[in-house]
């Protein structure tokens, strides 16, 4: 434990750091993350009788180490500032690709001096960027996929539920984003030269307005017998709403609360467009399924109306598969993300997010490995976390 | 094998103190404790008991089939003297399939289907006696032709789904016939089936289990097809065999509180619900972790004696005057067996009042595209044909018929989820025919309301039981703010005779016969008028059917509600309803008070059904009248009478009729309707179908 | 069955007419068209200049018009110059205005040239098609018979040790997209400075620096084990994956019908269960799986020829795409809409042929 000795008496030993050192001092690194994680753990395993489908996430082994890896990023994304030790844009010195463990040239501000998972080709420090890109996936990734399953979610109801015409021309459409290959979907709506033509803005302004509708329909339809309450909840939900897409879609917040910039836009808009059919026919197989049952069929002898069966009947019985998708739509969200950094599209260069950083290590990859494998071991971490996390969780749901 | 040193007098089958356990992680659940039988060579075995009881497990333990979590904890299992207990994997697999074979629940389920039914067929003599392909293929025709399958060459080269429910099924028995073996295990096999095809089949284990000599282990929930099939039986409660003996000895002479319980709780025919009023058991039944200490049924049960029944575990006693009669009852030499039930209170029957719900002529046809490709031609599917009755104020009305019948397209119309298409049903004076739910007024809707079959897709899952009946308030308009509809939703628990705390509860914490009750207090939500209950207890145990069935007709009582009470089930049906509409392909074949129906003349189906279901009452002698064939798709059916494919009056119509022409609606006196060509002479000439014998 | 299949034929025709469509649409919007102007015309060149760059090349007009002739359903354009000159899509440099034919589209073989490759759009793409379906066989190759072995074997029987072993394997491949997985093994296997070669080549195992090579540009011309395995083992392990876990699934679920728990009780042997009476029952689930996995194969090659420098259709994709390379992208497109059209048509009558249940229906 030689490691967690005074800093003071590592410098004098040696110039670099070696892999125990190196471990150890990014485990102090991470401390809050682990001081989250415990008490985040000992409250879960208190009170896990008490907290339905998430309590009985930690009677599975595979769903508990699932969620403590995920766990793990979040925190890191919440606490980036606290744990990163450099400014994960600034260049330090001068060397190229400096090896983990180097030592930082005098002058750098950071928390102390060493590369703790070396520098990459501008001499930023890899370990810093790692951090930081944490916070960068773990904001888009679950905000899209929310959006993509908002979105499939309103059109996969009445897909599934009232069939007909509506479930085949909605089909269709979503079987046509389906036979598009993702990649060039990428390459022709993640271009510089798209958002000036305003496309992204009209398809954000297409899909944001769905969820605003999703939640109007949901309170109206089950509060429609009391006017008053009805009034207020759909009245709240459009004012916030259409508060947050003013700034969402158009950035054109009059408070200036809500906004969003319009390369992020674009990104934003495009995994969305090519999450939602997936979710879609999701939800249209569970509607078809679920919409047989004799408590849809109390709902409709008693007149009520196919958005309040669809919302409160039908849709809180899909949740066990949905929620399990949802989990492993993240990872597959974040590989999505990563690649759109891989290719340089829709982000800036100077980005730490995971994808770009791998790509940007990648061509100095048999030479100097450490700048790319660094980031892709994390984000390869992020989604395996997720997909055990479907995994213990649709294990879980399946006992009842 | 071994087959030499067995003695064919000793058993085929000991099971002595059996007790088998599944494992969960938090607890281990006892799901069949101290179990005793013997099975004779040639005998057949009744297992009977509620759901949850654990005559499956102790079926699947003969066949040591218990999965990953299933372990026999305790005594043996002897077949021909060896215990199966101490078998390993390899002696177990030769046994399985050639000495022992199993039948179960879900024909279609059983069969693979993704293999011809030849092929699942030959394999077993193919694996235990070495056949060869040609000669096992040979066997196969002959046991097929022997499970009376027409055109055996056809149905071996079919897949499974190619066959219906009843045909299915005799390739599940051809199956386990097919290398002969010496002990046969049923669970519940017609359960799944309609009651005429299910006649066919008992009819059928019954003959190929005297021809073979195979002694049968039959499990059933049912006492009247026990009676059909078993010379002895085994009433089962709690995981505990709580009686056992020969069959007319323990339905005559019972000696434990439990199978007394359930025979009073079971209509049988020629008692109507005055004369003879259906007495539930009360309370739940316990689950496995939570089984009281001493006797499982004494909470329960009537002759509960604290400090002696619930004192310890209560063994198997032998009654001394029977055929190995055996009690598990502290108790059984001091009850008075022959005592009268408790006196209850009757009821006056509500009068019947005026015409509520009148149908004239009502059609509905559905077209529907046929072929898997969706090419082919549109087909037209005559759910509904010219169905035309009244019902009054007050009124039972049952209607009768088994699957694709289109009792469920009328509930469907009847509530505006589909509109007519032709026809009228007038409803209070207003005709409602073609108006969709959606348009009908909110007082029209809350007055017809619904209770739905199966107990566990009656409730969301997901909505506590309390915010499902205010929902009904709300959407009917009742109460003015929460609160008020919160009072009403907790007066209506009181009416099922729930308790008041089940309001927070969420469905799953519920019983099946609870579940049910909070149905029905949906269904009344709105003060409803008329209810069309679809098989309300069908899915229910015996013992909970009898509450449920109960509780609807005090309500109705109350209410003067008029019940469209939807049942393929003839005794329940006798026992509760005023008149009695039976349907077969869309068609009411018979109409009328239910002496009419339930008396000669008969309809010719509705004297199949008659006989077709069983009876558990020793007295009872009933003509067995066994339907040929399936019930034929309502997609395709027959030209002429839609019975003509089963009936067995159709020579006695001249000139073939009954292939080309509707029958047209003869009516009888007292307003008796009969939908078929037989002249009156032929109708008066009919026997009862069930008679008694004399004391 | 054939009323199925030219149905189906006809969803496709209107599917593939559509996002042809929406591909011509965003590959021609004004910015990119400038772009064009600019670039094939001159860097310098003013607004005005630009807009009639664009009118004299046949860019003008709407996009339906331009649409239909470059698929060669509408007459290509013909522009007369105050010079005299005849120019037009379907007359070539040398030829005679007269004789040139009036429709010149994809219908009638005119893919367009490609302006980064400066060769015919349809030369490019056989090249380049050809070069990836070397990749796409080897890796299906290597995935298909890995997935469903691994996915047979953990499913059989659920919870043993073999099934978290394999399960926890495929749950890892298929954490882990290509651009991941190849950063890892390159590192792993074909870098002089870390992992195993160093090693190897220390104790004089292997006489190259790497034990596999980082690139796959050599095997444009000659594929070997050394050059192809990294780019095939990427592509295939994310596959492998997400196959082996679908078949797991299937599999499982297998195991626990009636029909299996039947088989077992008229005394078949484990093994004869797990052959004649789950197999094809497990595989009819991943079947359309595997087949929908082609389209997604196609997001890996786009990757692994990226980063492996192979000069296929993904790499051929990316070039167009980077460089505004229109027509290029346009034919690029189409073989990418069809191919997915084309496997998903497979996928659906394979499933009919595996399922007797709907085959008979």
């Amino acid at each position: 434990m030689s490691f967690l000795t005074p800093e003071s008496g590592w410098a004098d030993m040696s110039d670099t750091l070696s892999w125990a050192a190196i471990f150890g001092l990014m485990a102090k690194q991470f401390w809050p993350v682990w001081v989250a994680l415990v008490v985040t753990f000992v409250l879960s395993f208190r009170f896990k009788r008490r907290l339905g489908l998430y309590g009985k996430l930690f009677d599975s082994p595979v769903a508990i180490i699932g969620f403590a890896i995920v766990m793990f990023w979040v925190f890191t994304a919440l606490f980036a500032n606290m744990i990163m030790t450099f400014d994960p844009l600034a260049q330090l010195g001068s060397v190229k690709n400096p090896l983990p463990g180097a030592l930082v040239p005098e002058g750098a501000e950071g928390q102390h001096k060493w590369f703790l998972l070396g520098g990459d080709h501008l001499a930023r420090d890899v370990f810093s960027r790692m951090v930081m890109g944490a916070r960068q996936v773990l904001i888009i990734a679950p905000a899209a996929t929310t959006f993509a399953f908002l979105v499939g979610i309103t059109l996969g109801l009445p897909a599934g539920y009232i069939g007909g015409r509506l479930d085949t021309a909605l089909s269709f459409l979503a079987n046509l984003v389906l036979a598009f290959p993702v990649i060039l979907l990428f390459y022709l709506l993640v271009t510089p030269e798209i958002r000036s033509t305003g496309i992204p803005v009209v398809l954000a302004a297409v899909l944001f307005l769905i969820p605003i509708a999703f939640f109007a329909i949901l309170f109206q339809s089950r509060f429609h017998t009391s006017p008053n309450k009805r009034n207020l909840y759909v009245a709240i939900t459009l004012v916030l709403g259409l508060w947050a897409y003013s700034g969402l879609a158009f950035n054109a917040d009059p408070l200036g609360v809500w906004g969003m910039d319009p390369n992020l836009l674009n990104v934003f808009v495009s995994v969305v467009f090519v999450n939602a059919p997936t979710v879609f026919r999701i939800v249209r197989g569970i509607v078809m399924d679920i919409k047989s049952r004799d408590y849809v069929a109390a709902g409709q002898t008693r007149g009520e109306t196919a958005w309040y069966i669809m919302l409160w009947e039908i849709l809180p019985n899909a949740r066990g598969p949905l929620i399990v998708d949802y989990c492993l739509r993240i990872g597959y969200t974040t590989i999505l993300l990563g690649t759109l950094g891989f290719f340089g599209l829709g982000v800036t260069p100077e980005s730490p997010d995971w994808g770009s950083t791998i790509n940007a290590g990648r061509k100095l990859l048999s030479m100097v490995p450490h700048p790319a494998v660094v980031p892709a071991l994390a984000l390869m971490s992020l989604v395996l976390g997720l997909n055990l996390l479907a995994d213990g969780l649709r294990e879980e749901s399946l006992k009842d | 094998m071994s087959n030499a040193v067995w003695d064919a007098s000793q058993p085929i089958l000991e099971i002595e103190n059996l007790s088998i356990s599944f494992f969960t992680r938090l607890r281990e659940i006892p799901a069949v404790m101290d179990f005793s039988c013997k099975v004779m060579a040639g005998e057949a075995m009744g297992l009977v008991g509620e759901s949850g009881c654990g005559k499956s497990t102790v079926a699947l333990g003969v066949m040591r089939d218990l999965g990953k979590n299933g372990q026999i904890v305790a005594g043996s299992i002897k077949f021909k003297g060896r215990d199966l207990v101490k078998m390993d994997e390899e002696e177990l697999r030769h046994l399985r399939g050639s000495e022992i074979a199993m039948i179960y629940q879900e024909p279609m389920a059983s069969l693979n289907p993704a293999m011809k039914i030849g092929a699942q067929l030959i394999e077993v003599p193919m694996i235990h006696q070495g056949m060869a392909r040609a000669q096992a293929w040979e066997l196969a025709r002959q046991i097929v032709a022997d499970v009376r399958l027409p055109d055996p060459d056809r149905i071996l080269n079919a897949y499974p789904h190619q066959l219906s429910g009843g045909q299915q099924q005799r390739i599940v028995i051809a199956m386990a016939l097919m290398s002969k073996p010496a002990l046969l295990i049923l669970d519940e096999p017609t359960t799944a089936l309609d009651v005429t095809v299910e006649a066919g089949i008992v009819d059928l284990v019954k003959d190929l289990g005297q021809k073979y000599g195979t002694s049968m282990l039959f499990i059933s929930h049912n006492l009247g097809l026990i009676m059909d099939v078993c010379d002895r039986l085994c009433v089962m409660y709690s995981g505990e065999a709580v009686e056992t003996g020969a069959v007319a000895q323990v339905f005559d002479d019972m000696r434990h509180p439990y199978t007394q319980a359930l025979f009073r709780s079971i209509p049988l025919p020629g008692a109507d619900k005055n004369a003879r009023p259906l007495i539930s058991i009360p309370g739940n039944f316990p689950l496995p972790h939570e089984r009281p200490k001493g006797c499982n049924f004494g909470p329960r049960c009537d002759y509960f004696q604290a400090g002696r029944c619930d004192a310890g575990d209560v063994a198997m006693v032998d009654v001394p005057d029977g055929d190995r009669h055996g009690s598990r009852c502290v108790k059984w030499d001091e009850i008075d067996w022959n005592a009268a039930p408790k006196a209850r209170v009757v009821k006056e029957k509500a009068p019947i009042g005026k015409v509520v719900l009148q149908m004239d002529d009502l059609k509905k046809y559905y077209s529907v595209s046929g072929g898997a490709f969706g090419g082919g031609h549109a087909k037209v599917v005559k759910a509904n044909e010219t169905l035309s009755f009244s019902a009054h104020e007050g009124e039972t009305l049952a209607i009768v018929g088994e699957s694709g019948c289109g009792k469920s397209t009328f509930a469907k119309v009847l509530m505006g989820l589909e509109t007519a298409t032709s026809g009228t049903i007038t409803l209070f004076d207003e005709q409602v025919q073609s108006t969709p739910i959606q348009d009908r007024r909110v007082d029209t809707v809350s007055s017809v309301q619904m209770v739905f079959q199966n107990p566990f897709d009656t409730l969301n899952p997901s909505m506590t039981v309390g915010r499902q009946i205010i929902r009904a308030l709300e959407v009917f308009h009742i109460g003015n703010s929460d609160a008020e509809r919160t009072d009403r939703m907790l007066e209506l628990l009181d009416l099922v005779k729930l308790p008041r705390a089940f309001a927070e509860r969420m469905p799953r914490q519920l019983s099946g016969g609870q579940k049910q009750r909070v149905g029905i207090a949906r269904a009344f939500a709105g003060g409803a008028k008329v209810v069309v209950a679809d098989e309300p207890v069908s899915a229910l145990d015996v013992s909970v059917q009898a509450a449920v069935t109960d509780l609807l007709m005090d309500i109705q009582r109350q209410n003067k509600t008029t019940l469209l009470f939807i049942s393929h089930d003839l005794s329940i049906v006798r026992y509760l309803s005023d008149r009695v509409l039976v349907m077969y392909l869309g068609h009411v074949v018979e109409m009328g008070s239910t002496d009419q129906v339930f008396q000669p003349p008969y309809h010719p189906y509705t004297e199949a059904l008659l006989s077709a279901v069983p009876v558990a009452d020793t007295k009872v002698i009933r003509k067995r009248i066994v339907l040929e064939g399936d019930i034929p798709s309502a997609m395709n059916p027959p030209p002429g009478c839609p019975f003509q494919t089963r009936c067995r009056w159709k020579s006695q119509v001249a000139g073939g009729l009954c292939d080309t022409t509707m029958p047209p609606v003869q009516t009888l006196t007292g307003g008796h309707q009969i939908k078929c060509h037989l002249g009156a002479d032929v109708l008066a000439k009919m026997d009862p179908v069930i008679t008694f014998a004399a004391e | 069955m054939l009323a199925f299949v030219i149905r189906r034929l006809g969803v496709m025709l209107v599917t593939a007419l559509v996002l042809t469509f929406v591909v011509f649409f965003l590959t021609n919007l004004p910015p990119n068209l400038e772009k064009l102007a600019r670039s094939e015309g001159s860097v310098r060149m003013t607004d005005a200049a630009v807009a009639s760059w664009l009118e004299d090349h046949g860019h003008s007009g709407s996009v339906f018009y331009r649409y239909a002739e470059w698929l060669g359903a509408a007459p290509g354009w013909v522009i007369t110059d105050e010079k005299g000159v005849t120019r037009g899509k379907c007359i070539g440099q040398r030829d005679d205005p007269a004789m040139a034919p009036k429709f010149c589209g994809v219908f009638q073989g005119n893919w367009g040239v490609s302006t980064v490759f400066k060769k015919t759009v349809l030369y490019s793409l056989g090249k380049s098609m050809a070069a990836t379906g070397w990749l796409m066989l080897a890796v299906m190759l290597v995935m298909v018979p890995v997935a469903l072995v691994i996915g047979v074997l953990a499913g059989m029987r659920e919870g043993s040790r073999t099934d978290r072993v394999l399960s926890t394997f495929s749950i890892t491949t298929s954490a882990t997209p290509e651009y991941v997985s190849g950063v890892i093994l390159v590192a792993l296997l074909a870098s002089p400075a870390t992992g195993l070669s160093p090693l190897l080549a220390e104790w004089g195992w292997i006489a190259k620096k790497t034990l596999f090579m980082g690139t796959a540009t050599s095997a444009m011309d000659n594929i070997t084990f050394w050059n192809f395995g990294l780019p095939v083992a990427t592509i295939a392990l994310y596959g492998v994956g997400y196959i082996a876990r679908m078949t797991r699934a299937s599999m499982t679920e297998v195991m626990t019908q009636q029909y299996i728990r039947t088989a077992r009780l008229k005394g078949v042997g484990f093994g004869q269960v797990v052959l004649r009476h789950a197999l094809r029952n497990a595989m009819i689930a991943p079947f359309t799986v595997i087949m929908l996995q082609f389209p997604y194969l196609l997001n890996g090659v786009v990757i692994v020829e990226t980063l492996f420098n192979y000069k296929g259709f993904g790499w051929m994709l990316v070039t167009a795409a980077g460089n505004n390379d229109i027509e290029m992208l346009l034919g690029a497109s189409v073989v990418a809409v069809i191919f997915v059209l084309v496997t998903q048509l497979i996928s659906d009558i394979g499933y009919v042929f595996l399922n007797p249940r709907i085959r008979l229906g």
